[in-house]
């Protein structure tokens, strides 16, 4: 399909020469994989006057940690994310993630910059991120504005990014020395789909746990009720029963195409399970390897 | 407006002009003649229209002509080298792994993406790499040996000799 709009095409090699392009235009796109927006154009839900290619600019290209602070620039794909040393090491339920997204040559162009600036109430990144706790970085005229993820989604397909404004990285903060994590995806079949439903948990020193959920409502979902229930215990039987019970009063998800609610509820709850059994066992130096599918 | 760029594809120079909204897929097929990548889905689910840029498989359909400027392309017409299938080509003839056809240009590139990168896959790691990648002939199992059976007989050289005397 023909794409039938005409755009500029702009591919510049520095962020302050994107913002001068985006505040020449009335409607501009920023382009890094193109592997929703490319979409966009075809069906024509984004009629751009300009497309920005951010795929020049070299700072954007890194994948770094410093100072406990992991930061991943706008231009790195979800195969720079599974390649990379660091991520394998020091956060490997990043890679965990990566590798549900798509199928290899979607992972090859698209990036997670991308996928949250989409912020499509099913992308993968997201519940990973608010776990995470991690922060978006923006880059405005004046500067750097730093928005934590939390903050970030607004609704389905909409963020906190304001006119004239580019993201440039996110930065995710190392949780602890030694910790372990899960994600668990649900898709009609394994290899290429989107999530119908998605659980990520850290399980952190001291019995401390993050969950989050993903693909079950507008924005994803920090489950701060479930983590204070888990934080402080060893994970038993009693206590998995009891985190089940309540996790109806967390989420709502909604029925569409692709599942019902009661079956995204109850998937949730097994998924939580398992994620969160799999999460202590990993921190615990045993358990499924990464990558490992639990559903 | 239109613009003019220059690309290699298949190991060549190819300048050409392009409005900015014009997809790879369409430029390579219907204004430059390379047919191996077809248009099936137009999203980037069934991969049939992967290409390699700079090495990776991608979707072409998902990506603008004027993107590849100065970059690498290559389609499996590119693949064969001084006339001959490379190994992999080889192994799905001889593994029956085709049927329409369709979908086996963009499974070969995926499938030499991960042989170049991991010479010796496991099954799961063949599945992997194919996941993106639609058959609606085969039922995979044969694309998947194809893959496989390669990996096996490389092992040893005298298992590639053998191979090519059985040949007809």
């Amino acid at each position: 399909m023909p794409i039938i709009q005409g755009f500029e095409y702009y591919k510049p090699t520095s962020a302050s020469e994107v913002l001068k392009i985006l505040s020449k235009y009335k409607n501009p796109a920023i382009l890094a994989g193109g592997t929703d927006l490319i979409n966009n154009l075809k069906t024509e839900t984004d009629q751009p006057d300009a497309v920005v290619d951010i795929k020049g600019i070299k700072t954007l290209r890194g994948i770094a940690l410093k100072n406990g602070v992991l930061t991943i620039g706008a231009a790195v794909t979800f195969s720079d994310l599974i390649d990379s040393k660091i991520i394998n090491t020091k956060f490997p339920v990043i890679a965990e993630v990566a590798r549900t997204v798509g199928s290899v040559g979607v992972r090859n162009r698209a990036t997670m910059i991308g996928n949250i600036c989409s912020a499509v109430a099913c992308a993968d990144s997201s519940p990973l991120l608010i776990a995470y706790e991690a922060t978006v970085v923006v880059q405005e005229k004046k500067g750097k504005r730093k928005i934590p993820v939390e903050k970030w989604f607004k609704g389905n397909k909409r963020t906190a990014i304001k006119k004239n404004e580019m993201v440039i990285a996110v930065e995710i903060p190392l949780p602890a020395k030694k910790y372990a994590g899960c994600f668990v995806k649900m898709g009609r079949y394994s290899g290429e789909d989107l999530a119908q439903a998605s659980v990520l948990i850290l399980a952190l020193p001291e019995n401390r746990y993050r969950v989050a959920f993903g693909a079950v409502g507008p924005v994803p979902v920090r489950a701060k009720k479930l983590e204070s229930l888990l934080n402080g215990h060893e994970v038993s039987d009693d206590l998995i029963a009891k985190s089940k019970k309540i996790i109806p009063t967390i989420i709502s998800p909604i029925t569409d195409i692709r599942a019902s609610k009661e079956y995204r509820l109850h998937m949730c709850q097994v998924m939580f399970e398992r994620g969160l059994k799999a999460a202590v066992s990993r921190s615990k130096g045993n358990g499924p390897a990464y990558g490992h599918s639990l559903i | 407006m239109k613009r003019t760029m220059t690309f290699t594809l298949n190991g060549r120079r190819v300048r050409i002009d392009v409005e900015p909204q014009e997809i790879l897929l369409e430029v390579l097929r219907d204004r430059l003649g390379v047919k191996s990548p077809k248009c099936g889905c137009d999203k980037g689910d069934c991969g049939s229209c992967s290409v390699m840029i700079n090495g990776k498989t991608i979707r072409s359909c998902l990506v603008l002509a004027i993107e590849v400027d100065g970059q690498r392309v290559m389609t499996i017409e590119g693949l064969m080298q001084n006339n001959e299938l490379t190994p992999l080509q080889q192994s799905f003839i001889e593994q029956n792994s085709f049927q329409c056809g369709f979908c086996a240009p963009g499974i070969i590139l995926s499938a030499t993406e991960l042989l170049e990168r991991n010479p010796r896959p496991s099954e799961e790691q063949v599945k992997e790499a194919i996941a993106g990648n639609l058959c609606r002939c085969t039922g995979y199992q044969p694309i998947i040996d194809a893959i496989t059976h390669l990996t096996r007989v490389s092992v040893s050289h005298q298992d590639n000799e053998k191979r090519k005397e059985v040949r007809p």
